[in-house]
């Protein structure tokens, strides 16, 4: 009797050494490589709908609240609006004109055609995850073309870049989550500087800047294309705090975020534009 | 055990992720105890041959894709929960209920400084006093959480 109660101990033991293994395993071939995406894909096929029975409360408080909103409302919200789109109408017009300018001076310099960015509307999957790290759920998954590495954006700014990809919903990190690091530079004068997250929804740091760079409260801070992640010229941040101790080595800069992180319900999923290169140009001008 | 009654097992799962995943404004967030955890340490303690170090693997790599984590991260620390609570099921079952919430106490600091130590490992994380938080509130939800899954229980004769 006791000898079988050990063995059965004893092979317990082993399933867990062996299960601790595989998960170290699975750990570090869905760091390094996408062969567990399969793994993934079967498995959002529990996880999404437990995602979407949790986001139902709010979808159900929208529904209503669309229920009840007064007909004058809805007309003010519509005047409104209406004023706002004629307004990106007309800045659109000058726009175009401007991109049409600047495709052809940057032909005459030969130099890589900037192709416009296409973007597509997703909204977010409304649910809580784990509060340490900073990743929200959207509802665009594989099927509609999305993939690791795509760049999101609300109106105001960069929100983060998608990590996860499911069949019908993906995870996007936030630019405020620790391991989350943007290129950027100051947009009055290119300086480039990198961004990381820390942790904290409004706050992002700046780091590697000498103490005689030209940086100032309040410069914005926009994406600046390298490492060929992020479109360059979105708006990333803003300089809030920067704090010169003579006994460190580097500027202790903070920055605010632009995009309402936490506060957009819809966000922009970017394809960039795949600009030519400088030798693709120069057979189309031959 | 039948069909219907691993269903019923199953739908006690399925309330707990639904309950982990519910939108709450940020400042609650630390507070919300970990359901799955907690359910997953009922049924490891209540049918042990049955439900073990397994299903606790197979759990956590649900959470991780959930919570769009590393897979394996959670898979790694549900497993090691599930085998301490097995191995102690029958301690455990004997304790009065204060005795009882302490050793899930631990079982649950156990589990979180695993899952702690993995992510600030990899960078994902990093550590404050309110991340013991959960675990906090975890103990002082488990004496009724108990009640209900035991009746649960005996309700659909699971054992």
């Amino acid at each position: 009797m006791a000898t079988r109660d050990t063995r059965a101990r004893s092979s317990d033991f082993l399933r867990l050494v062996l299960l601790i293994c595989l998960s170290v395993v699975v750990m570090l071939a869905d760091r390094r490589t996408d062969y567990l995406q399969g793994v993934r894909f079967t498995l959002a096929m529990v996880a999404t709908p437990l995602q979407l029975i949790a986001s139902t409360p709010d979808r159900i408080g929208t529904w209503f609240q669309d229920l009840f909103t007064s007909e004058e409302s809805v007309n003010q919200a519509n005047t409104r609006l209406r004023g706002e789109n004629m307004k990106l109408r007309a800045r659109l017009q000058r726009m175009q004109a401007l991109e049409a300018e600047n495709a052809s001076l940057r032909r005459l310099l030969a130099a890589a055609e900037k192709v416009p960015d296409q973007v597509l509307m997703a909204e977010l999957v409304d649910v809580s995850l784990d509060p340490y790290t900073h990743k929200l759920i959207v509802n665009r998954g594989v099927t509609d073309g999305i993939y690791v590495g795509q760049p999101v954006l609300d109106p105001q700014g960069v929100m983060g870049q998608v990590t996860e990809t499911m069949p019908f919903t993906s995870a996007v990190t936030l630019i405020t989550d620790p391991s989350h690091a943007t290129p950027a530079q100051v947009e009055r004068n290119g300086l480039r500087a990198i961004t990381f997250g820390t942790g904290n929804p409004d706050k992002l740091k700046v780091s590697y800047l000498t103490h005689n760079a030209d940086i100032k409260l309040g410069d914005v801070l926009v994406t600046s294309g390298m490492g060929g992640r992020f479109p360059a010229g979105y708006p990333v941040a803003q300089i809030n705090e920067i704090i010169r101790d003579a006994s460190e080595a580097f500027l202790r800069i903070t920055a605010t975020p632009v995009a309402r992180l936490e506060r957009s319900k819809q966000v922009l999923l970017v394809w960039q534009g795949i600009s030519k290169t400088f030798s693709d140009n120069l057979k189309d001008s031959e | 055990m039948n069909g219907t009654r691993w269903l019923i097992v199953c739908l006690t799962f399925v309330v707990a992720f639904v309950l982990n995943l519910i939108p709450l404004p940020g400042w609650v967030l630390p507070y919300r105890p970990d359901w799955v955890v907690l359910v997953l340490i009922y049924w490891c303690l209540a049918i042990p041959d049955r439900f073990g170090t397994g299903m606790g693997w197979l759990i956590g790599l649900l959470v991780d894709v959930t919570n769009a984590n590393l897979l394996g991260v959670h898979a790694l620390g549900m497993a090691t929960l599930a085998y301490l609570t097995s191995r102690l099921h029958l301690r455990i079952r004997m304790f009065p209920w204060w005795q009882q919430s302490l050793s899930i106490f631990l079982l649950l600091l156990i589990y979180k400084s695993l899952v702690g130590w993995m992510r600030s490992l990899l960078g994902e994380l990093q550590f404050d006093w309110m991340y013991w938080m959960s675990s906090v509130i975890g103990v002082m939800i488990w004496p009724w959480l108990f009640i209900v899954m035991r009746d649960l229980r005996r309700y659909a004769r699971i054992s």
